[in-house]
């Protein structure tokens, strides 16, 4: 397979002749196909956009807290949706609606993958850049026009979709059922396609990158876990997105062109509606068919991420680096057959939540195999506590807790009670949200010298990183027992019910809480973008890592490597090895520099490295006797 | 100097911002009396202002702490001293620290919180619910507790030290094998539990000396419609095309078993009885949510969906023994299904079968004047017979149910 790469044109069409072409502002900073370049483009994209999104969930949370209070500053800012200092039911679902969307698809899935992908994929791999750099700008482009389509549906007299992230029609396909149903959705399900369209873009080229233009030596048992991820990322995302495409276009039909594919027997009020025929159940399925794997599609970026900074910040290898490739494979696989786990209360059949029960649970071990795995990483290492390293284990600790409340949810029986409450809410921001997040900004932490060459305030990334963590489990931990209380969610005020007003102090304190985490951020944001132009210089290889990106320069190049690109020799997990000088080997180091640290099983059978190995060890056991004579 | 230097800088970016923050208030001021709205919001803006100056004041007070730190790091590598802070350390200590207080916490949780939650299922098949809900509670708990000593436990003990080198153990295999069949073996179990529980909920075999009284419950934006069958002891048919002011639920009534439904404002259920609830939407999806009963299924339109229950314990007992003489068992809507969502409940009273029966022949029937001459059915005096021939129909209706 790497021979592939062995034809690498770009050796003549020159990455040294790009001093010749002038790169203007344009070609370099905005319509720019270099990788890195689309890399920060999605990055602070996606900063901006969980910005936004962090704003709206504090909006909301500010409705939970005081549902009874003013605060006519709302409606200096949002008009009539918060007339006299509150704000309306309908806008509090379309807070909801598009804090979900943003969050899962624009911030944790644009912005982690996008991210990282592109970065990480030809820098880890070797490759000059990828596979099709035009289609990379293109994906680029697409997901900011979808930003930009999802935003303006502030702007508009309806106000922005309100059906909740996962639009369930009829709600979502009438007008007359809520008003964030009307433009505001036609908006939504537009972003959503161009999105789709983007991801594509992105995903098949990751996919073609990975699997063709890998340098010399890099098969692919010797590829970081993190291009692992990434490859079973995108290989989900291609499998599965399509699919909400299909769905959003039948949602659109039946919106725009009479159809019923999801409409059937609908009375509004005393109007009845002329559909029949369709049915809602329908939707739920397509757009679980997507919506689980996507689950997947911003958690495993996350954990390819942690894996990386945890092996290099412990200074240890990956423990089992098998059985996490194996884990991730059947994770990525089980991720398709599990969808209905979403549906167990739908009134479907219930032979199919037994099924999907039993399905879900199994993947459960393959994620049990990787937490034991990164605790056995970090056992007896010697634990650098960079921001990115804190941010790996704080990773670990979300996806540990969310992870285990999965269990209830997953059980049928147990999920008639737990579907749609505050438990579901608590479950996933913690092992998807919060976990995710965690993930990516480990990655931010730890990747940054190789994005914009200057290191990250170290100091302020401890304080970022403690602050958010606490508040994190400060807001999603009590939401638990609302859940088991059977609060459902998406409820805008506890006021109606008795027996959910032992539950108003609690909002006060998760909302505060979740206050202290959004100004947490400002210490990311402060640190993150003054870094870009004030930050220490960063040195070539500023966590000793092994992997290939620490072996280009330091200053931004088309083209990556100034000469030819490296070859690779070993796993990138050669750290402390017994016998060798350094605690790292980098990939490109060959196993004949490195004869008093070899180990039998670094030959994969090679009879020759063996016989090598062997008869160098003799001499030197030889030496060492005449020595000692 | 480089300190004062860079608090310089700092004060006059935070009154930079500070100003821009005035400036805005007064422009939004002129923008509230350009549109002629005398209200004076005042004090709020200088509250929310007040907020921003708390928070820019407390950034200056880290920014102070950072330079700080760094001026002593500085003065400590000029005097050719070991680093000042070994970060390392402080960051092993604190999760060492949270481990300790996230268990307390979580403890805390577990504990106060833990005791405000549902009480006990007031439902035959919600009992096995909850014993599976406290199986799985207990595993989870135990495997929280255990990871997140190892991880934190980890972080502190092996903390970065110069003198020491991580231990190289790439893979164990027996290890690994270990880890993969010892959560496959709970889950084999939790999800055997989870099948068997499930079926018992979703398969009922049904009992010929204990039928279920059917309830139908019909939802639309934002109310809850109950029809109770009546003394056939069986909901009529309906129709969605038939809906109108005075039809509602659109029910036909050229159906005979549609003629003596019955209306009613909240669900009274007989204590020890099984009821098979009939589900289904007018408009959007709810979701028919019923917490203490452990009872809830989406209502969808279009589709009829059925959930069967056996309460177990009457209000009345539930009052003993929450200690709560206001206790009401309800059910409530939990899908998202437009604004009025978060107010979609209505009382359920679970009774003795006396008082079942006597409040069942009290409730009105869903055929009205108006409807019989729609349907052009005979205008009686139906509605007083009603109640009077109550007890007869019951028994004809249990006639009726033997022989089926």
């Amino acid at each position: 397979m790497s021979t592939i790469s062995l034809h690498d044109t770009h050796n003549h069409d020159g990455h040294d002749d790009h001093g010749h072409h002038k790169e203007t502002f344009f070609t370099k900073y905005v319509f720019s196909q270099d990788h890195k370049m689309i890399a920060k483009q999605f990055l602070i994209t996606g900063i901006i956009m969980a910005v936004i999104a962090m704003g709206l969930s504090i909006l909301f949370r500010i409705q939970l807290a005081w549902p009874d209070k003013n605060f006519p500053l709302l409606e200096t800012f949002l008009g009539k949706w918060a007339e006299g200092g509150r704000i309306k039911p309908d806008f509090f679902l379309a807070l909801v609606t598009i804090h979900g969307t943003i969050m899962v698809f624009f911030v944790l899935t644009a912005g982690l993958s996008g991210t990282f992908s592109n970065l990480l994929i030809p820098l880890q791999l070797g490759v000059r850049d990828m596979a099709s750099p035009f289609l990379n700008m293109l994906s680029y482009w697409f997901f900011f026009l979808a930003c930009v389509i999802m935003m303006s549906s502030f702007f508009i007299q309806t106000g922005p979709a309100s059906a909740g992230w996962t639009v369930y029609p009829p709600l979502s396909a009438l007008p007359t059922a809520i008003s964030g149903s009307g433009l505001g959705m036609t908006l939504w399900l537009i972003s959503m396609v161009l999105f789709v369209a983007s991801s594509l873009m992105g995903g098949i080229n990751y996919v073609s990158t990975v699997l063709n233009m890998r340098t010399k030596g890099m098969d692919l048992w010797k590829m970081p876990l993190t291009i692992w991820a990434f490859l079973l990322t995108a290989i989900l995302g291609i499998l599965s997105f399509p699919v909400l495409v299909a769905g959003v276009v039948l949602l659109v039909f039946d919106r725009s062109f009479g159809t019923s594919f999801y409409l059937s027997d609908i009375v509004m009020g005393t109007q009845v509606l002329p559909n029949e025929g369709g049915s809602p159940i329908l939707w739920q399925h397509l757009f679980w068919f997507l919506g689980h794997p996507e689950v997947y599609i911003v958690i495993m970026p996350a954990m390819g991420l942690s894996s990386e900074i945890m092996s290099v910040n412990s200074r240890k290898p990956i423990f089992g680096y098998h059985a996490m490739v194996y884990s991730l494979i059947g994770i990525t696989i089980l991720s398709f057959i599990v969808w209905g786990h979403h549906m167990f209360v739908t009134g479907m059949n219930p032979l199919l939540g037994g099924v999907f029960m039993i399905t879900t649970l199994i993947i459960a071990v393959p994620s049990a195999v990787k937490t034991f795995n990164w605790l056995a990483t970090l056992w007896r290492g010697n634990i650098r506590f960079t921001p990115g390293m804190l941010f790996a284990i704080g990773m670990v600790s979300f996806f540990i807790s969310g992870g285990l409340t999965g269990i209830f949810l997953g059980n049928a029986s147990l999920d008639i009670n737990l579907h749609d409450t505050y438990f579901v809410v608590a479950h996933f921001h913690l092992v998807m949200g919060s976990a995710a997040i965690f993930g990516m900004l480990a990655g931010v932490y730890h990747w940054f010298p190789k994005m914009f060459g200057r290191m990250m305030n170290p100091k302020l990334g401890y304080l970022h990183f403690w602050l958010t963590f606490i508040a994190a489990y400060l807001v999603f931990f009590p939401l638990h027992f609302l859940g088991l209380d059977g609060v459902p969610r998406r409820y805008y005020a506890f006021t109606e019910f008795e027996f959910m007003h032992k539950w108003l102090t609690v909002n006060v304190f998760v909302t505060w809480s979740a206050i202290l985490g959004a100004l947490a951020q400002v210490a990311f944001l402060w640190n993150f973008f003054s870094s870009i132009f004030v930050g220490k210089r960063a040195p070539q290889n500023p966590w000793e890592a092994n992997t290939l990106e620490w072996t280009t320069p330091v200053e931004r190049l088309h083209g990556n490597w100034p000469g030819e690109i490296p070859t690779v020799y070993r796993w990138p997990y050669d750290y402390s090895k017994p016998g060798a000088e350094e605690d790292f080997i980098p990939q490109t180091v060959p196993f004949s520099q490195t004869m008093s640290s070899n180990m039998p099983h670094d030959f994969e059978g090679n009879a020759d490295a063996e016989r090598i190995q062997r008869e160098w060890e003799e001499h030197e056991a030889a030496a060492a006797k005449s020595r000692l004579d | 100097m480089s300190l004062r230097k860079s608090i310089s800088n700092k004060s006059i970016a935070a009154l930079a911002v500070i100003v821009a923050a005035f400036g805005n208030t007064s422009v939004f001021a002129q923008a509230a009396e350009a549109a002629a709205k005398p209200v004076d919001m005042g004090p709020v803006y200088k509250s929310a202002v007040f907020y921003v100056l708390a928070f820019l004041v407390l950034c200056l007070f880290v920014a102070i702490v950072g330079k700080a730190l760094r001026v002593y790091e500085l003065t400590r590598e000029v005097q050719d001293k070991p680093k000042g802070i070994n970060w390392n350390a402080v960051n092993g200590t604190l999760f060492a620290i949270f481990l300790i207080v996230g268990l307390y916490g979580a403890y805390w949780e577990y504990t106060v919180h833990g005791s405000m939650i549902l009480p006990e299922a007031a439902s035959e098949h919600g009992k096995k619910i909850d014993k599976m809900f406290n199986l799985t509670l207990i595993i989870t708990t135990i495997v929280f507790v255990l990871t997140h000593i190892f991880l934190f436990a980890f972080a502190y003990i092996y903390k970065y030290s110069g003198k020491r080198r991580a231990y190289f153990y790439p893979h164990n295999n027996t290890l690994e094998r270990l880890w993969t069949i010892i959560p496959a073996l709970v889950l084999t179990v939790l999800v055997l539990m989870g099948f068997l529980t499930w079926r018992s909920i979703f398969y009922k075999v049904e009992d010929p000396n204990n039928k279920p009284i059917n309830i139908e419950v019909t939802s639309s934006q934002f109310a809850w419609a109950i029809r109770y069958p009546g003394a056939d002891g069986v909901v009529g048919v309906k129709n969605y095309k038939l809906i109108s002011a005075a039809n509602a639920l659109g029910i036909d009534f050229n159906d005979k078993k549609s003629l003596d439904d019955q209306v009613a404002d909240l669900m009274v259920i007989p204590v020890n009885k099984p009821v098979r609830l009939i589900l289904n939407s007018k408009d959007v999806i709810h979701s028919f949510y019923m917490p203490h009963f452990r009872v809830q299924l989406n209502t969808v339109p279009g589709m009829t969906s059925y959930f069967e229950f056996t309460p177990t314990i009457t209000t009345e007992e539930m009052k003993k023994k929450t200690n709560d003489p206001a206790f009401k068992y309800l059910f409530l809507c939990s899908k998202i299904c437009g604004q009025g969502h978060y107010n979609m409940q209505r009382e359920v009273k679970v009774v003795s079968q006396e008082e079942y029966d006597s409040w069942i022949a009290e409730q009105g029937t869903y055929l009205t004047d108006d409807l019989r001459k729609q349907f052009h059915l005979p205008v009686t005096s139906a509605p007083e017979a009603v109640p009077a021939t109550a007890d007869t129909a019951a028994t004809a209706a249990n006639q009726i149910a033997l022989k089926k």
